[in-house]
């Protein structure tokens, strides 16, 4: 399968997001792709947005049956929620469940004033009522793929696409 | 036979001892409870991970902190919390241990923190639930006889790892009564097993274990020799009854000897860091001037040992 350039993708993100993001959200990037995602447009869209960091990793639903991934990194969130205007920033929107932990987590640090979601990718597939505000691209993916956003060593970021037997790179 | 705190995918599900214990399980504890550290800096001091399960703390023998902390620990997690006193209960009328184990099962437990003044009765638990088809239900070892402090042990190397990164270069120094201490015992094992450099065991003839020199540890009975040149100073709790049994002469001569002073201090390298699992004495082990001093990280160790236990607790009750 062909998977979009995620340089241009993640333009025409930045073009919807533009003026229609309050301007001091705060973004707050699921680790480990939302974060490069939140970096980058939060350098370029106008306005104040101070950048934090979740990891929903303590907030999972599958914790019973997966257990805890190793390599939990700690959330960083370096203003007040309480009041924020938040705009929550995820690589792949799939299930919603990751996008679910991450809220219950917000919450455990304050009552934001308003949540929105922007997302690089809407692969469908959602188990939960949850839907993203802003969306760089839309794709049909197979199930038995997982997409990862890879990011070089310049900088720039990438799209693939992976299954069971290993990485494929589109 | 298999490590009876290993499953089969050699994935941890009690904590027993940190003997044998790989030293991946043991960075993936320590990387986990990094993150557990925040969540003592937010409004809501609470993850919801063991929602809904039950934690019993089963101390046999006193202690108050370390029961403190697992039960904060748990709580932070979202646990419900149980304590039993349990010599002031059933064993006194007659219960074996693992009667007593059995009917709290028979309650729904899902964790068992145990505290033993007998070596081994943790595993011995954990082998009874393993061997009757209830490894789900969780064992924590909070200390047993002489043999082993596996939490104690974690939180030390959390905060050496804290302060000085790796442990591949350091030379870390454990000072006092190492013969009774299952908190030195715990953390020779993790220290040697996460490749520390140098390991010395640091005390008197009669306070050190015979066989010392058999775990890698480079045994020392001058304290100025012990400290010199190191990057931790772990100073072990003199407890009162070792003067009874005339394994010491008094305190006053221990602390002239073996009491860590800002001189001998002055011996580890300028930015050595003084340990102490608590309680302390001052003016026994370890003079007021150090425990106060800007080495010490003895007030830290506190904070991170709940994180950790909250790692191992979170680490045990997924798999």
């Amino acid at each position: 399968m062909s998977l979009p350039d995620a340089e241009s993708t993640l333009t025409e993100l930045v073009e919807r997001m533009r003026g229609a993001v309050a301007f001091d959200a705060r973004f707050v990037g699921i680790y480990s792709g939302g974060a490069w995602l939140a970096e980058r447009l939060a350098a370029a869209i106008p306005g104040d947005h101070p950048v934090g960091y979740i990891d929903a990793s303590f907030y999972r639903d599958d914790y019973a049956r997966k257990g805890l991934k190793p390599e939990i990194k700690a959330t960083q969130l370096p203003f007040e929620i309480e009041g924020a205007s938040i705009v929550l920033v995820d690589d792949v929107l799939y299930t919603g469940r990751s996008v679910r932990a991450a809220i219950n987590e917000l919450f455990d640090y304050g009552r934001p004033a308003r949540i929105e979601l922007a997302v690089l990718v809407d692969r469908g597939g959602r188990e939960l009522p949850i839907e993203a505000t802003y969306v760089g691209a839309r794709l049909v993916v197979a199930s038995d793929l997982s997409i990862v956003l890879a990011r070089e060593a310049d900088g720039s970021l990438s799209l693939r696409a992976e299954g069971a037997e290993g990485p494929r790179h589109a | 036979m298999r490590n009876p705190q290993l499953n089969a995918n050699g994935e941890l599900t009690h904590l027993l001892t940190l003997e044998g214990l790989p030293a991946d399980v043991i960075r993936h504890i320590l990387d986990t409870a990094k993150p557990f550290t925040s969540i003592a800096e937010r409004d809501v001091k609470k993850v919801p991970l063991l929602r809904g399960r039950s934690v019993f703390n089963l101390f046999f023998e006193n202690s108050t902190r370390t029961r403190t902390t697992f039960e904060i620990a748990a709580k932070r997690l979202s646990a419900d919390v149980i304590n039993l006193n349990i010599g002031a209960s059933s064993t006194t009328k007659g219960e074996t241990l693992l009667d007593t184990v059995d009917n709290l099962v028979a309650m729904n437990a899902d964790m068992f923190i145990v505290r033993h003044a007998q070596s081994g009765a943790p595993h011995l638990i954990a082998s009874h639930l393993n061997r009757t088809g209830r490894g789900h239900v969780h064992v924590v070892n909070a200390g047993d006889g002489r043999h082993a402090h596996p939490t104690q042990g974690l939180l030390d190397l959390f905060t050496i790892r804290h302060y000085k990164q790796a442990f591949p270069g350091l030379t870390v120094a454990i000072v006092g009564d190492i013969l009774h201490s299952r908190v030195a015992r715990s953390l020779i094992h993790g220290l040697t097993t996460m490749g520390t450099t140098e390991v010395r065991a640091v005390g008197p003839q009669t306070l050190l274990p015979t066989a010392m020199s058999s775990l890698g540890v480079r045994v020392c009975h001058d304290m100025r020799e012990g400290i010199g040149g190191c990057d931790v100073v772990v100073m072990l709790r003199l407890q009162n009854e070792r003067m009874k049994g005339a394994l010491l002469p008094s305190a006053g001569e221990y602390f002239k000897h073996y009491g860590l002073t800002p001189a001998k201090l002055a011996l580890a390298k300028p930015d050595a860091i003084v340990m102490h699992p608590g309680p302390m004495n001052r003016g026994v082990e370890i003079d007021s001037a150090v425990a106060d001093g800007d080495h010490a990280v003895i007030l830290p160790q506190v904070t991170f040992g709940i994180a950790v236990r909250m790692a191992v607790m979170s680490i045990v009750a997924g798999n």
